[in-house]
């Protein structure tokens, strides 16, 4: 998995490449936590999952971990351009009620 | 008919393999790109569970069994690991073992949900074994009517 950022006014962009699953999770989760960390002070977080080619459930609870954790800094969440085998879980697990899909 | 089986250790570095041998095995089947995600993802939850909590991070083996019979994908994937004790509340959507590990209890309701049969034997300490099939062609057609 590529993880790329991008900060644009109040916004921090999180760009994620590959296929996120069990086995590249726990990578993905300490690049993504330290990026929110160093950008704690912004008023939104999206996450781009446009490169994302696969994901699974364990897709499902990262994001909502980082929800989580986005929430204690008190900022928003947002995700785009998930692809259409992304979008079906994500659609179906709920998520989008908490950070919704620009 | 035909048929593969795989028996792999239950690493999460096989999760990738694992599910993109099931979609190149679905491959005559002539499935759309959302067919194979379906596949895919299914399989990739059925095998993340024998990983995560058949085995809990020790080591074991995963069997995967398809075939194809005419338009429909039959897989069969299991583990000899601790088996689930309370089968109705696993199928529950969100409810997980793991609450402290981020994950998201959606596992079963995925498999449900990508396929077009799903069913799930297990018993505690007796390890389980998932069975799901997806139906292609006319036949997803007429099931979709």
């Amino acid at each position: 998995m590529k993880i790329q950022e991008n900060r644009n006014g109040e916004n921090l962009y999180i760009y994620l490449t590959g296929e996120l699953d069990e086995h590249s999770v726990c990578a993905v989760r300490e690049q993504t936590d330290r990026l929110i960390d160093e950008n704690a002070g912004l008023s939104r977080a999206v996450f781009n999952l446009a490169g994302i080619k696969f994901m699974d459930s364990t897709g499902i609870g990262f994001l909502i971990g980082r929800y989580k954790k986005l929430q204690k800094y008190g900022m928003t969440m947002y995700l785009e351009n998930p692809n259409a085998g992304a979008d079906k879980i994500l659609a179906l697990s709920g998520v989008y009620s908490l950070m919704p899909k620009l | 008919m035909n048929e593969i089986q795989l028996r792999i250790p239950a690493k999460s570095e096989n999760e990738l393999f694992a599910r993109n041998t099931v979609a190149a095995f679905a491959l005559p089947l002539n499935p759309s790109l959302s067919e194979l995600s379906d596949i895919k993802t299914a399989v990739s939850e059925a095998v993340t569970n024998c990983i995560v909590h058949g085995y809990a991070g020790q080591e074991g083996w995963i069997e995967i069994v398809c075939r194809i019979e005419g338009e429909c994908l039959h897989i069969q994937i299991s583990d000899s690991g601790k088996g689930i004790a309370d089968l109705e509340q696993a199928l529950t959507p969100f409810y997980t073992t793991l609450p402290g590990e981020e994950r998201s209890g959606m596992g079963f309701t995925i498999m449900q949900t990508f396929m077009s049969t799903f069913s799930v034997q297990s018993r505690a300490g007796a390890g389980t074994v998932v069975t799901m099939s997806k139906d292609f062609g006319a036949r997803a057609e007429a099931n979709a009517q």
